[in-house]
């Protein structure tokens, strides 16, 4: 009995007969599940969010063109977002099966109600006199867009991509319906076993990773946008 | 697999019974009523009052921010797990297996865009109509009643329009955590390779968030004045542009 006890040490606050919220052992013992869960879960929003993105610019550069495009544009990804992600991804999986692309796709789309939204404003928002300068010196549509108007573009783009990026983080979780849902596996697996270390674990790491996410984001327009900071 | 789907609604054995599709649509749309109705007693009075004094604005935007970061899904999970009080797996009358946990977690999240909107709604009127309407004589209450309620409508009704988007969609993650409603038959059918019939609840599950978007944007137009006499210029107040470039109030909040 000893010795086993000394082979094995009983954790303090998790197992068959204790089962608490907050338990320092459980982090140490399964730091490399939370780690893989965590990544996953990065990549998942990460990859979502890019591709909702690469989507989002060219919708709102052509939705830019004629108000009717734009009306098709707008009320095709908010109908989209009225979807519900439990039944959404569902309708994903006879295009792209019971993978991580059904989760990245499904929430990709999500995000483009914002992102498209959010692009199409920031484009709006660049001075008329800045775009005839522009032409005034020779650029050419291309280049006056992605030199001119999508740079201006940016503090509205990254603000849309910093709501996109936190919903997505917290959308990622039900991806566990497809068995890619990052750290939303652990949630599930915590409630099937009631193993509450596990479930406020992965609960404080998913709000904590979309604070992250934020934060980040908000650097990236600092560094990005130097030109807002000094007006104001 | 969209031909088993479809095989599925279309055989009306797995619409009847108490545990039938019919059944627990049902259950999901009295706990989307419900939740969303005691949602709005809970923040309406709050809101309007706090953007009728034109205070707290920093809590009624940010509590949207602070919603959007907290994931439905561990919500439901915390409470359902939870052993404190009402909470955990105990059925609620209609509203099922884990219904306090489900309804909880649905009032909580209908309350961000409930919120913001009306105070946003409020705050945002026409100063010089409130000023002007001050002038006039009216007192607090009247100038709340006669002026910045009506005028604010549009956009408080936008919030509750969002409100119920969400709340539909938290009501179906709820199977998740073995709760109520439709989100069940995507579960069972996903958890034991069913896809089949995993794919005809979520035809479902969508068909009827379509439906409820629909028909809560045309009582939404009709409830609005305004809005038919002339078709565009209230939506620029409705999706007006605050300094951050996010929309202060059309913005969407859902799972």
């Amino acid at each position: 009995m000893t010795l086993l006890a000394e082979a094995a040490p009983e954790p303090l606050c998790y197992g068959t007969v204790v089962n608490e919220w907050i338990c320092a052992d459980y982090f140490r013992d399964r730091s490399d599940e939370l780690t893989s869960a965590t990544a996953e879960h990065l990549s998942i929003t990460l990859g979502a969010v890019a591709l909702g993105l690469v989507m989002a610019i060219p919708l709102a550069v052509m939705a830019r063109r004629s108000k009717r495009l734009e009306g098709w544009v707008l009320s095709l990804s908010t109908g989209l977002y009225t979807i519900p992600s439990l039944a959404l991804f569902p309708l994903l999986v006879p295009f792209t099966g019971i993978t991580a692309t059904t989760v990245v796709l499904g929430l990709a789309l999500y995000s483009l109600t914002i992102l498209v939204r959010n692009t199409l404003s920031g484009l709006r928002s660049v001075p008329d006199e800045v775009r005839e300068s522009a032409v005034g010196n020779g650029y050419g549509p291309t280049r006056l867009l992605l030199q001119i108007e999508l740079p201006l573009a940016l503090p509205v783009v990254i603000a849309g991509l910093r709501v996109a990026t936190v919903s997505t983080v917290a959308l990622t979780t039900v991806g566990t319906l497809v068995s890619y849902g990052g750290l939303g596996n652990l949630l599930a697996s915590g409630v099937k076993d009631d193993f509450k270390a596990q479930i406020f674990a992965a609960s404080l790491l998913c709000v904590l990773l979309a604070l992250v996410l934020d934060a980040v984001l908000v650097v990236v327009q600092r560094v990005l946008t130097p030109w807002s900071r000094a007006g104001s | 697999m969209i031909e088993d789907a479809f095989a599925y609604l279309l055989d009306g054995s797995n619409w009847s019974g108490s545990e039938g599709m019919l059944a627990l649509l049902l259950q999901q749309l009295l706990l989307t009523a419900t939740a969303l109705a005691v949602a709005c007693v809970l923040g309406l009075p709050i809101a309007l009052w706090l953007g009728h004094l034109g205070r707290g604005g920093f809590l009624a935007v940010n509590i949207s921010n602070i919603g959007r970061a907290v994931p439905t899904y561990a919500v439901l999970v915390l409470l359902s797990v939870s052993d404190a009080g009402p909470f955990g797996t105990a059925e609620l009358g209609p509203y099922g297996r884990a219904g306090f946990a489900t309804l909880f977690s649905l009032i909580l999240f209908a309350l961000p865009p409930i919120i913001t909107n009306a105070y946003v709604g409020v705050r945002e009127v026409d100063k010089d109509l409130v000023e002007a309407s001050r002038g006039m004589g009216m007192h607090g209450v009247q100038v709340f009643r006669e002026v910045e309620l009506p005028l604010a409508r549009p956009v408080i009704v936008t919030g509750v329009r969002l409100a119920l988007v969400q709340v539909w969609a938290t009501a179906t993650i709820a199977a998740l955590v073995e709760g109520p409603g439709l989100g069940k038959v995507i579960v069972a059918g996903f958890f034991n390779s069913n896809y089949g019939k995993g794919i005809a609840g979520a035809i479902v599950v969508a068909a009827v968030a379509l439906l409820l978007e629909g028909a809560s944007t045309f009582a939404e137009r009709r409830s609005d004045p305004l809005r038919r006499a002339t078709p565009s210029p209230r939506k620029v107040t409705v999706s007006s542009q605050r300094d951050d470039g996010r929309e202060a109030t059309g913005e969407p909040l859902i799972p």
